[in-house]
C-alpha cells in the first residue's frame, strides 16, 4: 500500500528533521509508529500524506514512485489518503460549522450531493449528536472537535489512514472512543493505518504491529 | 533579580497594560461617539441634501458676492455669490464619492494581488512583490499626478489615480496574512481532501482575511479624500466648476489673501472633521479586532 524507502525531509536546507527512514505499510494493515517528541515523526506523516515534499527518498503508494506532492499530486492519490491531525484546534477551519467541516473533502472533489447522506452516516460513527453538527469549532469542546476531524478524514472513505498523534490532547475516553471509530471503519473497509504516537500502551494494543522511530533509520 | 514592593494581599493585581481607568476609557467612548455621530451627519448630508434642498448650488448673485456669514448665508458667499454652505456640501458630496470609489477599487486590486501573491507563492509571489516594490518606489502624489495628467479632468480619472497608487500597502498586508495562514494544518486538512488551490484559497485563506481588507478599506476612505483634494488643489483633479473640497479652496486662494477668510475655512473644515471622524472609528474598530496594534491615523 504504502512503502516510504530512506526519506530524508525538513524544513530548512541542509538541516533535515528525517533522515533516511524507511517503512511500510502493507494493504489493510496497521501499523503504530513509535517516538520521542520532536524526533520527526509527523514530518514523516506529512511526508505519507502527500503534504510535505522529502528532499530525498522514494516513496511508493500502490507500487508506483509518487513523484508530485500537495496540489501537484493527482486528486486520486491525495483523496486516497485521510489524515488526522494532532490539535483538532488548529486543523479545523474556525468559521465553518461541523457539518460543514466535514463535508468540505465532498464538495472540494465536486460531491456535495453526497453530503446529507455521508454526514447522516459518519455523525453518529464518530459519537457527534445533530445539536453539534450546527456548531462552529469555537463552540466545542477538543475532543468533539477531533471527532468532526476523524469524520472529515473518512469522509472520501480513503484507503490508508494517517493518524498524526490523534489522541495526544484528548482523556482516556475520548481517546477509546476515537480509536474503536478508526477500527470499525477499518474493519468494514479493509483500509490501512498509519498510527503515529508517542503511547507505546496505546500503540501496542491499537496496531498489528509497532516499529520505533530508532529502528527505522 | 530585583523584586518590586510586594502587591497588598488580598487585592488582585490588575496587569499594567489593562489598566487604563474609568477615565480613559470614558474619554475613549465619547470620543468613538463623537466620531460615529458626525460620519452618521456627514453621509445623511451629502445624501439627503441635494435631493431634497431644492437650491441651485451653481446660482450665481453677482450683488451678494463675497459676503461673510449671515442668517441667509451661514457660510457666506464666494466670488460670485454662490452660497458656500450648498457648495460645501456638494463638495463634499463628489470628495466622499471618490474617496470611497478610490478605496473600494484599490482594496479588490491589493486583495486580489496580495493574496494571489501569498497563495500562490514562488516565482508568482516574488513576481507580483517585485511589480509592488516598483510601484511604491516612485512618490504616490507625483505617480497620481502622473495618472491624472494624461487624462481629461472629471471624477473617475482621480478615482482611478487614487486606486492605482493606494493598493500597494494592502497587498502587503494580504499577503503577509495569507502566508502564515496558508502554513496552518486546516490548509493541509484541506489540500488532503482533495481541495484545488483556487479552492483553498476562495474558501479557507480569502474570508479569513476579509475583515482586515474591510479594516484597510475603511482605513483609505480619508486618505483618499485628502487625495482628491490635493489633486483638485493643484488643478489637476476635478474640473473647477465642479464643486469639490479640493476646487473650493483653490478657487478661494485669492480672496484669503484680501483677508476674506470664510470661503477658504469652511471648506477646510469640512474636509478636516469628517475625515478625522472617519479615521477615529476606523482607529477603534482596529484596536477593536486587534487590541496589541495602537491605532494610528492613516493621513
Amino acid at each position: 500500500m504504502l512503502e516510504l524507502r530512506s526519506i530524508t525531509a525538513g524544513y530548512a536546507r541542509n538541516a533535515p528533521v528525517v533522515r533516511d527512514v524507511s517503512l511500510s505499510v502493507a494493504p489493510g494493515e496497521s501499523v503504530g509508529l513509535l517516538g520521542p517528541s520532536g524526533c520527526g515523526k509527523s514530518t514523516l506523516a506529512r511526508v505519507a500524506a502527500l503534504l510535505h515534499r522529502p528532499d530525498s527518498g522514494t516513496l511508493l503508494l500502490d507500487g508506483e514512485p509518487v513523484r508530485h506532492w500537495r496540489h501537484r499530486a493527482p486528486r486520486a492519490r491525495r483523496t486516497a489518503i485521510g489524515v488526522v491531525f494532532q490539535q483538532a484546534r488548529l486543523s479545523a477551519d474556525p468559521r465553518l460549522p461541523l457539518t460543514d467541516l466535514i463535508a468540505e473533502p465532498l464538495r472540494a472533489t465536486g460531491r456535495g450531493g453526497e453530503v446529507p447522506a455521508r454526514v447522516a452516516e459518519l455523525a453518529p460513527a464518530v459519537g457527534l449528536t445533530p445539536d453539534l453538527l450546527t456548531r462552529r469549532p469555537h463552540e466545542v469542546s477538543d475532543g468533539q472537535l477531533q471527532r468532526a476531524c476523524l469524520a472529515r478524514a473518512l469522509v472520501l472513505r480513503p484507503r490508508l489512514l494517517v493518524c498524526d498523534e490523534m489522541t495526544a490532547m484528548l482523556d482516556a475516553s475520548t481517546a477509546a472512543a476515537l480509536v474503536a471509530a478508526v477500527e470499525d471503519y477499518r474493519a468494514a473497509t479493509g483500509a490501512a493505518l498509519l498510527a503515529v504516537g508517542h503511547d507505546r500502551t496505546l500503540l501496542e494494543r491499537w496496531c498489528d504491529r509497532t516499529v520505533h522511530w530508532d529502528g527505522l533509520a | 533579580m530585583t523584586c518590586d514592593a510586594p502587591a497588598p494581599a488580598g487585592a488582585p493585581a490588575e496587569p499594567e497594560w489593562r489598566s487604563h481607568g474609568p477615565r480613559r476609557r470614558s474619554t475613549r467612548a465619547l470620543r468613538v461617539r463623537t466620531a460615529a455621530v458626525l460620519v452618521a451627519a456627514t453621509v445623511l448630508a451629502v445624501l439627503l441634501v441635494p435631493p431634497l434642498v431644492q437650491l441651485d448650488q451653481q446660482a450665481v448673485d453677482l450683488a451678494a458676492k463675497l459676503q461673510p456669514p449671515s442668517w441667509s448665508h451661514p457660510f457666506g458667499t464666494d466670488d460670485v455669490g454662490r452660497d458656500l454652505l450648498l457648495r460645501c456640501v456638494y463638495g463634499l458630496r463628489v470628495s466622499l464619492l471618490v474617496g470611497v470609489a478610490a478605496a473600494l477599487t484599490a482594496t479588490v486590486v491589493g486583495t486580489a494581488v496580495g493574496a494571489a501573491a501569498g497563495a500562490l507563492g514562488g516565482w508568482a509571489d516574488r513576481a507580483l512583490m517585485r511589480v509592488v516594490d516598483t510601484f511604491s518606489s516612485v512618490p504616490h502624489l507625483l505617480l497620481g499626478i502622473f495618472i491624472v495628467a494624461m487624462s481629461r479632468p472629471g471624477v473617475w480619472p482621480v478615482v482611478i489615480s487614487v486606486a492605482l497608487t493606494h493598493w500597494l500597502s494592502t497587498a502587503r498586508i494580504v499577503r503577509a496574512e495569507v502566508l502564515s495562514l496558508r502554513s496552518r494544518p486546516y490548509v493541509d486538512a484541506a489540500v488532503s481532501g482533495g481541495a484545488s488551490r483556487w479552492r483553498v484559497a476562495v474558501r479557507h485563506l480569502l474570508p479569513a482575511v476579509l475583515p482586515q481588507a474591510a479594516l484597510a478599506a475603511v482605513l483609505m476612505v480619508p486618505h483618499a479624500m485628502w487625495h482628491e483634494s490635493a489633486l483638485s488643489f493643484l488643478g489637476l483633479g476635478l474640473p473647477t466648476h465642479t464643486a469639490s473640497l479640493g476646487t473650493l479652496i483653490q478657487s478661494a486662494r485669492g480672496s484669503l489673501l484680501a483677508g476674506q477668510w470664510w470661503p477658504t475655512l469652511f471648506p477646510g473644515l469640512f474636509l478636516i472633521v469628517p475625515t478625522l471622524a472617519l479615521a477615529g472609528l476606523a482607529g477603534a474598530w482596529r484596536e477593536r479586532i486587534n487590541p496589541r496594534h495602537r491605532s494610528e491615523l492613516m493621513l
